[in-house]
């Protein structure tokens, strides 16, 4: 009988995460300049240009200044970007690209854990990028509310829970037949356009303002709005956005992980 | 980890795989000892690799009873594979990492420290002979170099049981001697080879014991030389009469051997002395344009049981 130490615990999913981090090293320095270049360029266009023009006209959005207005939007909409992109490329990578998933089954780790593995190092990715984000916002002046901070918080935490569908959906899929460019067009751009990301939800007919009620980005920004500057909403109404946006995690989890056991069990 | 009932490290009985309506494993019984180098032998579709996803503790049987290491796969699974190094029929290595770091993290899926897995990945790198290649991305290794990768990725938690899935499929001889040479020396350190192929070479070089599968069941099981004496003569005699004329040469050939076994492209007589037998077809008159004499292989078993080559 041999004397190595092996371990089979839960801490196999930490093993998962530890494979995406090394894998994502050499990206380091992209994700940096992403992170720094994308937010920057974004601002001084849309924040700084049409902002001067709307805080001109109107005297701001929502009691506040164009920009403190948007930002919150923009964090949250980034947030969830980072969070599809670092749950459905690696699982499209270990089930169709590379199939590394089917190599793994025959190590402790179990489906379940590979998935949350998944999460997790998409949790440590939207962490960092939106902190980033947040520093450039705070920077230009539209995290400066005593609350902001919260704002990162809360964007964070809906960006992972959207994540987790996100991973359910990628599990889901047998074939890449150019998918991500079909959610990218077909449901991000949707949801970023009819959120209420650049003006409020309620400046919208009605025929196309149930896209922002089921869109989750819309609650993450009403809830950001509400740290970052004070928008007034009623305490149900923020369990409402908080309890709506969690539902997407509880829901997402539970279904990836049954679809990563099942397909790994094949 | 249980002690074991008679030093088996796999027992298996009456077990059973079943995919809607389609059986690929049919009750099948047998066990594997401690140290033994067991093979799986059979055609495409023998429900060879359905039994080694069960036994490697990746897919659920639908009945009977499987025991690996003295644990019940249903059960205690994790455990089970903690215990036990795979080559898969695909390598399945991670494109996105270098050959180093493959080994690495498929070592620390195991739980194994840092601390272990830096001379442990030394010395696997050695075995692969890919230490020139430890920097580089799996993407640019030969094929044989790949399974050499995958082989020693196999090994990093030092396992009790070696499961290799038809591990030199699709490579050249050269590659293939390569990684004989491996697995003899893995079977000298006394590790428990379990190997499937359809290459009947490689199961005489590698198998102490197998078993002959076909259509979901075990058709025969002994060593490669017992088989080879139970169920085939000890020489053959190939001879190939043109296309046209094999069939209707068969009759006349029947006195000649033991017994015939007359394929598309040529006849086989079965006999204790080939040369003899060549030399009275010859004196006959019977005149086959090519003839070939050889000693009997496992390939003459399996087309005795299931009337079937190995590879179609």
């Amino acid at each position: 009988m041999s004397t190595v130490s092996r371990e089979v615990t839960w801490r196999s999913s930490l093993y998962a995460i530890e494979h995406r981090l090394i894998i994502q090293r050499k990206w380091l320095k992209s994700i940096i300049l992403f992170g720094v270049g994308n937010p920057t360029l974004y601002l001084l266009s849309i924040g700084a240009g049409i902002g001067s023009l709307v805080n001109k006209h109107s005297n701001g959005v929502d009691g506040v200044k164009y920009l403190t207005f948007l930002a919150p939007a923009l964090l949250a909409n980034a947030a969830i970007q980072s969070a599809m992109t670092e749950t459905m490329f690696p699982t499209l990578a270990g089930f169709i690209w590379n199939k590394t998933y089917f190599g793994l089954r025959s190590t402790p780790v179990s489906g379940k854990q590979i998935a949350n593995g998944v999460l997790g190092s998409a949790l440590l990715q939207i962490l960092f990028t939106n902190g980033i984000y947040w520093l450039i916002l705070w920077g230009f002046g539209a995290m400066d509310h005593p609350g902001s901070w919260l704002t990162y918080v809360i964007t964070s935490w809906s960006g992972f829970c959207v994540g987790a569908v996100m991973l359910y959906v990628a599990s889901m899929i047998g074939s890449d037949d150019g998918f991500m460019a079909i959610v990218n067009r077909f449901v991000m751009m949707p949801m970023f356009l009819f959120s209420g990301t650049f003006y409020p939800l309620s400046s919208l007919p009605m025929y196309v303002r149930w896209i922002g009620y089921a869109s989750p980005l819309w609650h993450a920004t009403e809830l950001g709005r509400w740290a970052s500057y004070g928008h007034s909403i009623s305490g149900g109404v923020i369990a409402i956005h908080f309890i709506y946006i969690s539902s997407w995690l509880v829901l997402g989890i539970t279904f990836a992980h049954r679809r990563f056991m099942k397909r790994l069990a094949k | 980890m249980p002690s074991l009932e008679n030093n088996y490290v796999i027992r298996a009985s009456n077990l059973k795989k079943s995919f809607g309506d389609f059986t690929a494993v049919d009750g099948i019984d047998f066990t594997v000892t401690k140290g033994e180098s067991f093979g799986l032998l059979g055609p495409n579709g023998a429900g060879k690799s359905t039994t080694m996803r069960m036994i490697s503790a990746t897919m659920e049987r639908t009945s009977g009873e499987l025991e690996i290491l003295g644990l019940d796969p249903k059960q205690r699974a994790p455990q089970i594979r903690s215990h036990l190094g795979v080559v898969p029929q695909q390598d399945h290595l991670d494109n996105e990492l270098t050959v180093a770091d493959n080994l690495y993290i498929y070592g620390r899926y195991f739980g194994l420290s840092r601390k272990y897995l830096k001379p442990k990945m030394e010395e696997l790198l050695d075995f692969a002979q890919l230490q020139e290649k430890r920097n580089e991305k799996t993407e640019s290794l030969s094929g044989g170099m790949k399974r050499r990768l995958t082989i020693a990725r196999g090994l990093i938690n030092e396992p009790e049981i070696l499961m290799l899935d038809e591990p030199t499929t699709g490579l050249d001889p050269q590659a293939r001697h390569i990684l004989w040479d491996r697995l003899f020396r893995l079977k000298e350190d006394g590790v428990t080879l379990i190997l499937t192929t359809h290459y009947m070479d490689e199961a005489e070089q590698l198998c102490d014991r197998l078993v002959v599968m076909d259509g979901g069941k075990i058709m025969a099981e002994g060593s490669p030389s017992g088989l080879i004496s139970q169920y085939s003569s000890k020489e053959v005699l190939e001879l190939r009469f043109g296309s046209n004329r094999n069939a209707e040469m068969a009759p006349k050939l029947e006195a000649y051997g033991d017994r015939l076994e007359i394929l598309p492209d040529r006849i086989l007589v079965y006999c204790a002395d080939a040369e003899a037998v060549l030399e009275k077809v010859n004196h006959d008159g019977l005149k086959p344009m090519t003839s070939l004499v050889r000693r009997s292989s496992l390939e003459d078993v399996f087309l005795r049981l299931t009337g079937r080559t190995l590879v179609e």
